[in-house]
């Protein structure tokens, strides 16, 4: 229930004044993602592999009782040396009223970005493809990349969502 | 005010289903007086509930039904199936109109009143002369029902025929042993609602029946409530003591204006759709409720085997203890679950009650005559499967009444009796639920369709066997109907009924002979949250292989392996069996021990029978399922994923998914 409404905030949101991200490094860059999207942040733990998924699959973990897909961006966009260490970080995610947990190198800030702020994101340089991007917004120390999370997580790409759009398509 | 409306509208629902099941059942030439009774207390409970609560669209419509249903039974007006329909068609209208007061849209009057009008012209037909001076009392009361009329020898009091008729809707007088009644064979629920209705219905002109019910359920209530303070009065005979009685009545609604009612109106109520009609009490809990429960007890067992797991590094005097009251612990949480479990069960009968009525009607559309039988329908079923359950099941049904059961000639033709059955039948077997729905229809075309396989790209090979020929009609947009009716043809139905039970984890067979009929079997697991498995380990991954499936583990002999082209097949129990390494199939990188050091795992399900080599056993476990299409999505070969003692996550094996049917049959040939 608290996913669907924060969901619903997060598309509300999308339309309003300002923004919260949180950010966090991902290779070189300093990347954001839409806070209302985070459920928690936590330390890399041990996985459960899973057979035939893409490499960037690490595997799933036991959060209180839900058994969570955790997807390695470093292994993904190919931006990192991927260690698994006590440092490694895992963003939970609340996704379509599932939860996700994304492995990224670290997580800097929480920053409030206005809509006006926000430029339209760059066609190169960037790890993710435009369209899953929100825009660049200029902070103190640079910019951030804003992610649309959502969009990213959904994706074809990422693949663990397929299933249930073929799903709904084979129902109707 | 809210929750009495709820309470409103489950009753309502129900008396619904009993009059359309009674409707139903019910012989238009010599129709059941008690049937009858059973109809038109059902009607007259939504009409008086519909009354307090101002839902005067219900009140019409029951209204004009009740006087039909009273002549009825009063043999003033002889039932034709054309009012039986008429009353079927008002069911249905009824449950419109409960359907939109409960959404809280807006009320259809246009169908009402053509409901309505359909009623009247029902009496119209069959003469208006009056009736109620013949009539013998209990009937009286409730023929010239103006306001509710009810108690006709008390005019002075109102309010007492507000209150029967508010404890009906709360349904107080829900257990009266003491008349057993006919309806007894549909649900308990309705059963025990129209039980209680009926107490005030006999009460003047039955004074036993009276007495003894007054009595009995004072004891029920007294023992958890003690409402009743006076049940004695209530036994002297006629006017007075139906005066003192509904006294007696009218102090429990006080009452049940308070928060007592709440738990006064749960022992006389049983739960939704128990089969049972014992005198036990029941509450209705709401299913959310029920499944925070089973899930607590999911975490439950999870947390034990941590304990477990502990307990064995305590060592000396303690560590004895503690083992012992972990043992205890398991024992008890087991007990937990298994009636944690069994509150979730309720009988199918909940969902194959709807297809006698669906039979019939369609059976007028496509002008057959079909007798649909329906057998188990105690069986009980998890609640999450009966909901998945009732789309599938209707789409077999109508497929084997409209595909299935051949047109009327073609079965005289054919030497059969011009009624078509359809057999509707739900038994456990083992761990499974086996759902059957048999017609003594044509069977299937096999020519027909292969032709249809082939025309629509499908690869097919015409020596196929049956089973598997069978199986090309779940394929997407697959329909042999050579023509498109209103009721199946379209193609679009199979293929969904075989996704919506395979979601819920279960399989569908087809047996079929031309010319004597077809049967399609829907196989479900016992229950979908906890299964008893083997944990197995392949490197440093542990797998979960349920313990349903496996028929042997076995550490081979060299001499019992054999080799035959690529594949390696066992030598067991006079047969070879085919063998799948788990190491392989789940992409484990360390490397593996030769076979003889391995362990097999001989499984079985369904016809498929196949080893899966692991390294080790573990240990038997139960384990709760947790889906992992929650929050990833389908595994090839996985079924779901469990949380073992440590908190790691395991995989729980499809053993019906690891080897592939192909596989199996390349090498079975061998």
């Amino acid at each position: 229930m608290n996913t669907v409404s924060s969901q619903d905030a997060a598309i509300a949101a999308t339309g309003g004044a300002s923004k919260e991200y949180l950010t966090f490094m991902l290779g070189e860059e300093q990347y954001g993602l839409a806070i209302i999207q985070v459920k928690e942040i936590r330390g890399y733990e041990p996985v459960t592999k899973i057979a035939n998924a893409p490499d960037f699959i690490k595997g799933v973990i036991n959060l209180r009782g839900d058994i969570v897909p955790i997807i390695d961006l470093r292994v993904k966009f190919n931006v990192s040396e991927a260690t698994y260490n006590e440092f490694t970080i895992v963003i939970m995610l609340n996704v379509q009223d599932r939860i996700v947990g994304i492995v990224v190198d670290s997580v800097s800030d929480v920053i409030n970005v206005s809509e006006d702020e926000i430029h339209p994101p760059p066609e190169f340089g960037v790890a993710f493809d435009s369209r899953y991007l929100d825009g660049l917004a200029s902070v103190d120390d640079g910019l951030v990349i804003l992610v649309n999370i959502e969009r990213l997580i959904t994706s074809r790409e990422i693949g663990i969502f397929d299933s249930m759009n073929q799903q709904n398509e084979g129902s109707v | 005010m809210n929750q009495f409306h709820t309470v409103f509208f489950e009753e309502s629902q129900e008396h619904l289903q009993t009059m359309e099941e009674l409707l139903l059942n019910i012989s238009t030439d010599d129709p059941d007086a008690e049937e009858l009774n059973s109809i038109f207390r059902a009607a007259h409970s939504i009409k008086g509930g519909s009354g307090i609560f101002g839902f005067d669209a219900l009140t019409g419509l029951t209204h004009v039904m009740e006087t039909i249903l009273d002549k009825a039974r009063n043999h003033e007006l002889d039932l034709t199936t054309d009012i039986v329909d008429v009353l079927l068609a008002t069911t249905d209208t009824l449950g419109d109109i409960l359907q939109a007061y409960q959404d809280e849209s807006e009320i259809n009057w246009q169908q009402i009143e053509e409901g309505k009008a359909a009623l009247e012209s029902v009496l119209s037909a069959e003469g208006d002369e009056s009736t109620n001076a013949e009539l013998p009392p209990a009937a009286d009361t409730t023929e010239d029902d103006d306001s509710f009329g009810f108690f006709d020898d008390a005019p002075g009091q109102p309010e007492v025929e507000v209150a029967a008729e508010d404890d009906d809707g709360f349904g107080f007088f829900g257990d009266a042993p003491g008349q057993p009644q006919q309806a007894s064979d549909t649900e308990g629920g309705e059963g025990e609602e129209d039980d209680g209705f009926g107490f005030f219905d006999d009460a003047p002109g039955q004074p036993n029946a009276e007495a003894t019910a007054a009595e009995t359920e004072h004891d029920d209530n007294d023992g958890s409530f003690g409402f009743f303070t006076e049940p004695k009065p209530a036994q002297p005979i006629k006017d007075e003591d139906a005066y003192g009685f509904f006294e007696q009545e009218k102090s429990s609604v006080t009452s049940a204006t308070k928060p007592p009612a709440k738990a006064a109106k749960s022992p006389a109520k049983p739960p939704a759709k128990a089969a049972t009609k014992n005198d036990a009490g029941s509450i209705r809990v709401e299913t959310t409720k029920i499944d925070t429960v089973v899930n607590l007890v999911g975490e439950m067992v999870i947390t034990q085997s941590i304990l477990s797991m502990i307990g064995e590094d305590v060592e000396g005097n303690t560590g004895e203890k503690l083992s012992g009251a972990i043992d205890e612990l398991s024992r008890n949480i087991r007990e937990i679950q298994e009636a944690v479990m069994s509150m979730r069960m309720i009988p199918v009968s909940f969902v194959f009650n709807r297809f006698p009525r669906l039979v019939r009607d369609l059976a007028k559309t496509l002008d057959k005559k079909i007798d649909l039988i329906i057998e188990g329908g105690e069986t009980e079923v998890d609640k999450s499967m009966i909901e998945k359950l009732a789309d599938p099941l209707t789409h077999l049904v109508r497929n084997s009444l409209d595909h299935g059961i051949e047109p009327l000639e073609k079965r005289l033709a054919a030497g059969k009796p011009e009624t078509g059955t359809v057999v509707l039948k739900a038994e456990q077997r083992g761990g499974n639920i086996l759902i059957s729905i048999q017609d003594d229809g044509g069977g299937l075309n096999r020519d027909k369709i292969l032709d249809k396989a082939l025309s629509n790209g499908l690869d097919v090979d015409p020596k196929m066997p049956d089973e598997e020929v069978w199986q090309l009609i779940f394929a997407p947009g697959f329909s042999t109907a050579d023509a498109v009716t209103d009721v199946s043809g379209r193609g679009v139905g199979m293929d969904v009924v075989r996704k919506n039970i395979e979601a819920i984890q279960g399989g569908i067979d087809i047996v079929s002979t031309a010319g004597q009929g077809s049967t399609f079997t829907i196989k479900l697991p016992l229950t979908l949250a906890i299964i008893d498995g083997m944990c197995v380990s392949v490197g440093s991954e542990t797998y979960i292989i349920p313990l349903l499936n496996i028929i042997e583990s076995l550490q081979p002999k060299p001499e019992q392996i054999k080799t035959l082209a690529n594949d390696t097949m066992l030598w067991s129990r006079d047969q070879y069996w085919p063998l799948i390494s788990l190491r392989e199939q789940m992409q484990i990188d360390e490397p593996g021990k030769p076979i003889e050091h391995s362990i097999i795992v001989l499984v079985e399900i369904g016809k498929k029978r196949y080893g899966i080599i692991v390294d080790q056993l573990l240990g038997k476990q139960q384990v709760v399922i947790k889906s992992l299409e929650r929050h990833y999505k389908k595994v090839d070969g996985i079924s779901g994923a469990t949380i073992m003692g440590d908190g790691k996550v395991a995989m729980i094996i499809d053993v019906d998914n690891l080897m592939k049917n192909e596989q199996i049959n390349q090498v079975g040939l061998a």
